[in-house]
């Protein structure tokens, strides 16, 4: 990967000289000075963080060992793993737990490639870019309800997909009931939610590609190197830090697929759709099972810390 | 480039400050902990409804300005569809106003749970529609100021071409009667799907629409000798002939497993030719189709036509610090030019026949007394016990997996296993 | 030679064109839509019509929105709460990732990989306890001259504030954007005498453009959005945010007219403000350090 001069990191011409030597250790009088601001920069976010998702989501996995209800005069009584017992015994949590790995697999993949490509196209200097940029951001500003409604419309028997379909390979393909069968369903989901919220991480691409020193490209462009070898040798390595951020972000978004099941299929044709969060909203709200609800909460967090730990060791830096 | 952070920080001192001055006025006014000792605040679950909502406030402020109110009533409005979520969340707060607005069939789960106490009224609540008063073990907890009723929607134009009778309340059309009805309306050959059901629907559309037919089939949602199991009624073999029934009303291509999203919308646009509904819909249907509109009973399954009884009520809290005053207002609401007001703003029934006979559309021959006939006749209550929100879920995950070609049988199965365990865990819901 | 690459960038062209066509159908879709009676908008729904403003065209659903939804001042909430959340929280994330990046802070490691796992708690999991949570926490109020503590911040602007200024995901995005910023500009910085925040702010702040941009439009969007959480710990109608007023419009006749006037309305002011965000965005490109 390194063979290349290019891939070096970018290295700005701007300031910088020479690292000074030894610089470290001349600093130890610094260092007492720099923990006491470095936590002090920490401090506000950290304690943000604390109050507001660590001790709600602490008191939410209590609750998981317990009989707690959202509405009830009875008193909370500690009934150890019995929640657990009953999730892992219920055929609709693995079902569950498979539809939601069937999306990531295939969005996590698709969506950052559609999201790079998009991110690629406009990051160039040309007329008109402002508005491309504009309108590939629209389906992540457009709200989810006028979204879901309309999809729920094109997705129809004899809705607008399927009469594109049907025009464009000349009346051959018969389009299914996209949303109301088991087979479809799912796919379908996928395509919308690939659709709304590749335009987020184009940005994101976008914000890493800025961070790529032009100077790289011209320096590539006067060896001659062509557009594959400038991406493959400038580009790619160039966004070694924003692909991590991407695929993390990817991956516990697609894992916390929810908005789309709830406004349009909650969770059905016969479970084909439903997923880990919807499960525990509909447990949580609807059911009034807190307890429960909190059960598959606290096995998602366990799940997904699991993945990410995973894909941070598969992506770690191997300098 | 500094002095684009500087501008930065800037505005966000001085956003930060603007905020915060907005914030020190900006403390909700609807909270209990502002209220004064004399004025109480109501809940109400129609925002974004503004006739219905100037009706309850034209309510409130007669009672406000009526010499004997013995407090000032303060109104705040929740759109419908998050109401519960907003309540729920008030109630884990401990935050509850001291009026609120219910769905009736979760009066006794809110009885249950302690949010509610008893109604001492002095109105005589033995004029109201039945459906329109929600008790729980003896107790009443909450009263309506109307009711809704489901009904059958077609042109009169469209039965006539297939040669259909018109169904009345006398008369309702049979199970027999109703297929052959969907056999000569799908060989009009003029809709994909003939009948629409609102199968798209989701929440508590799907038991307030489809458990009337499980009951008109003998069945029903649990049994309600003690509320104990569902066991043997929600599963037998009744309720499968229930299940299978509607099932085959899909297979035959009378209806789609999943309507549009707005049926009353594809009804007057020509995509269906029968519209299972509410009464709501009936004034947005006449004034499209005039004369041509006929307002029909659903079907008798064996036991008779059915349909779920009660609307939104009205109940005081139990955290309520004037609870004699709440009491006040309730009873006071309750008259006759009241009723008649907000049943005038909602296009909906009125509770008592003293309210009807002052609304023009339910008054003896008027254009949606029929709904009022079809509440007298046909009003199922859903079953009064703690249990109805999870029985409601459990049940209406039932129909979406039948309409998907599950297993009737082992669909049925499942849900009574579910709401079985539900109970057992809540201790039999008794207090 | 200077064919081809003429052909290619009409293909590019061709290929963004393609883009653009499949992502902007919704917004125009719901423009159109909104200037149109609901009896249409269904009636158009499965043909190509539902894209064109043909038919009957009208303003009628906008001025009906107004009568249901008081629609200007929940846009007012919306932008203050939207706007000092983004402020609040670029100032805050930044920070914090500044010093978990460049600084040689010991224990930093392990806070960030814990401010990490936040980003996998989903919110629908947290709000019941959070509601409880906010409910204890005490609210300071200045009445003329004393200052009074009550308790409970519900039915308040700052609950729909401050839990989500700190945001694990704006930290991670400068973290990793920081990490790309070379760390030798601190260095000389140091050499000159500055101070940490000084280097924060006159150093990595001003070559962080992009990341700023990315956060202030990524924080700006689930506050804009935010439905769930206000649905919970708001009561007044006076401090509603713009997507509760979605929910007014679904009664049991919906006007899906009006709801897309309204959804029109509020899209409006994001669109404009990803449009602005984005001119910053080339500017602290072209003028960063990072380019030369």
């Amino acid at each position: 990967m390194t063979t290349s001069p290019l891939a070096a990191r970018p290295r700005p011409a701007a300031a910088a000289p020479a690292p000074l030597p030894s610089a470290p250790r001349r600093r130890r009088a610094g260092f007492l000075r720099e923990q006491i601001s470095g936590w002090g920069m920490i401090a506000p976010a950290a304690v943000l963080l604390l109050l507001f998702v660590f001790l709600p989501a602490i008191l939410g996995f209590g609750l998981a060992f317990t009989n707690a209800r959202l509405i009830s005069p009875r008193p909370v009584e500690f009934v150890g793993t019995d929640n657990f017992a009953r999730l892992f015994a219920d055929p609709t949590f693995w079902r569950a737990l498979l539809n939601v790995t069937y999306f990531a697999v295939v969005v996590v993949p698709v969506q950052s490639a559609l999201a790079l490509a998009m991110a690629l196209l406009i990051n160039k200097k040309f007329r008109g870019v402002n508005f491309f940029r504009t309108v590939y951001f629209l389906p992540v500003v457009t709200s989810m309800v006028v979204v879901s409604l309309l999809w729920l419309f094109m997705y129809r028997k004899d809705g607008l997909i399927n009469e594109l379909l049907s025009t464009f390979s000349f009346g051959l393909i018969q389009g299914a009931d996209w949303l109301n069968d088991p087979a479809t369903a799912m796919p379908a989901i996928i395509a919308l939610s690939i659709w709304q919220a590749a335009g987020f991480h184009m940005i994101i691409w976008l914000a890493g590609l800025q961070s790529i020193s032009g100077e790289l490209y011209e320096a590539a462009q006067l060896d001659g190197a062509s557009r594959w070898h400038q991406f493959r040798y400038v580009t790619w390595p160039g966004l070694k830090h924003t692909r991590s951020l991407v695929l993390v972000t990817i991956t516990i978004q697609a894992l916390g697929l929810f908005d789309q099941v709830s406004v349009m299929t909650q969770g059905g044709p016969l479970d084909s759709t439903t997923t880990i969060i919807y499960e525990a909203v509909r447990s949580g709200f609807k059911q009034q099972e807190t307890s429960y609800a909190s059960a598959i909460s606290l096995v998602f967090f366990v799940l997904v810390l699991l993945i990410s730990a995973v894909q941070r060791y598969l992506t770690r830096e191997k300098d | 480039m500094n002095k684009r952070f500087t501008r930065i920080l800037a505005t966000s001192i001085t956003a930060a400050a603007l905020i915060g001055s907005l914030g020190a006025c900006g403390k909700g006014s609807a909270s209990a902990t502002t209220e004064g000792s004399n004025e109480i605040t109501m809940w109400t679950h129609n925002a974004g409804n503004p006739e219905e909502l100037a009706a309850i406030q034209g309510v409130v402020d007669s009672y406000n300005s009526s010499t004997g109110a013995k407090a000032k009533i303060k109104v705040q409005a929740f759109p419908q569809d998050s109401y519960n979520d907003s309540v729920v969340s008030a109630a884990a707060a401990g935050k509850l106003p001291c009026i609120v607005d219910i769905d009736g069939p979760n009066v006794p789960n809110w009885a249950w749970a302690k949010y509610l106490t008893p109604l001492k009224l002095s109105t005589d609540l033995s004029a109201q529609l039945p459906s329109t008063v929600a008790t729980w073990e003896g107790e009443t907890y909450a009263v309506g100021y109307y009711d809704v009723a489901l009904a059958m929607l077609a042109r009169a134009s469209d039965l006539e071409a297939a040669g259909i009778r018109v169904a009345t309340v006398e008369q309702p059309w049979t199970k027999d009667e109703f297929q052959d009805a969907l056999t000569k309306l799908k060989a009009l050959g003029k809709w994909d799907y003939p009948l629409d059901m609102g199968t798209a629907g989701s929440g508590e559309w799907l038991p307030y629409a489809y458990s009337p037919f499980l009951q008109s089939f003998g069945a029903d949602l649990i049994n309600r000798d003690g509320f104990q199991t569902a066991d043997g009624v929600l599963n037998g073999d009744k309720a499968v002939a229930w299940a299978e029934w509607f099932r085959g009303l899909a297979d035959q291509g009378f209806m789609a497993t999943k309507s549009g999203k707005d049926s009353t919308q594809d009804f007057l646009n020509n995509k269906s030719g029968l519209l299972y509904t509410g009464s709501w819909a009936a004034d947005k249907a006449r004034a499209a189709l005039g004369d041509d509109l006929v307002v029909m009973p659903t079907v008798d399954l064996g036991n008779g036509p059915k349909i779920g009884g009660a609307s939104w009520q009205w109940g005081v809290t139990e955290g309520c610090a004037n609870t004699d005053a709440a009491m006040d207002y309730l009873s006071y609401s309750l008259q006759p030019e009241n009723l008649a007001a907000v049943a005038k703003a909602t296009g909906t029934i009125p509770a008592t026949d003293a309210a009807a006979a002052l609304v023009p559309a339910f008054a003896e021959g008027g254009a949606n007394r029929i709904f009022m006939d079809f509440s007298r006749n046909y009003a199922v209550m859903r079953p009064e016990t703690p249990a109805y929100p999870f029985i409601a879920t459990e049940y209406g995950k039932a129909v979406q997996d039948v309409l998907a070609g599950a297993d009737p049988q082992s669909a049925l199965d499942k849900a009574v296993k579910a709401i079985d365990a539900n109970i057992k865990s809540n201790g039999g819901y008794k207090n | 030679m200077k064919n081809s690459v003429r052909l290619n960038s009409a293909a590019a062209m061709l290929v963004r064109i393609l883009f653009a066509a499949v992502a902007a159908f919704p917004i125009v879709f719901m423009l159109v839509s909104s200037l149109k009676p609901d009896t249409q908008i269904f009636g158009d729904m499965s043909s190509v019509a539902a894209f064109l403003p043909v038919g009957n065209i009208s303003f009628d659903n906008y001025a009906a929105v107004f009568d249901r939804v008081p629609a200007a001042r929940f846009l007012v909430n919306s932008i203050g709460i939207s706007a000092v959340t983004v402020v609040l929280g670029i100032f805050i994330n930044s920070l914090c990732a500044f010093a978990l990046s460049r600084m040689e802070v010991r224990g930093k490691r392990v806070v960030f990989t814990v401010i990490l796992a936040t980003l996998i708690v989903p919110f629908q999991t947290l709000a019941l306890p959070l509601v409880w949570w906010v409910n204890q926490l005490p609210y300071f109020e200045l009445n003329g001259f004393s200052l009074e503590i009550s308790k409970g911040w519900l039915d308040t602007y700052q609950v729909q504030i401050i839990p989500f200024i700190a945001n694990a995901f704006s930290i991670y995005l400068y973290h990793q954007y920081f990490e790309s910023i070379p760390k030798e500009l601190d260095e000389a910085a140091r050499i000159d005498g500055a101070g940490w925040f000084k280097i924060y702010r006159q150093v990595v702040m001003p070559l962080a453009g992009p990341a700023t941009a990315t956060v202030a439009i990524l924080t700006f969007l689930p506050a804009w959005n935010s439905y769930l959480w206000p649905l919970m710990v708001v009561q007044s109608e006076e401090l509603r945010p713009v997507m509760i007023g979605i929910q007014y419009f679904f009664q049991l006749n919906v006007s899906w007219g009006e709801v897309m006037a309204y959804a029109s309305l509020i899209t409006v002011p994001v669109v404009v403000l990803f449009i602005a965000f984005q001119r910053s965005f080339i500017n602290s490109i072209a003028s960063s350090g990072v380019k030369g």
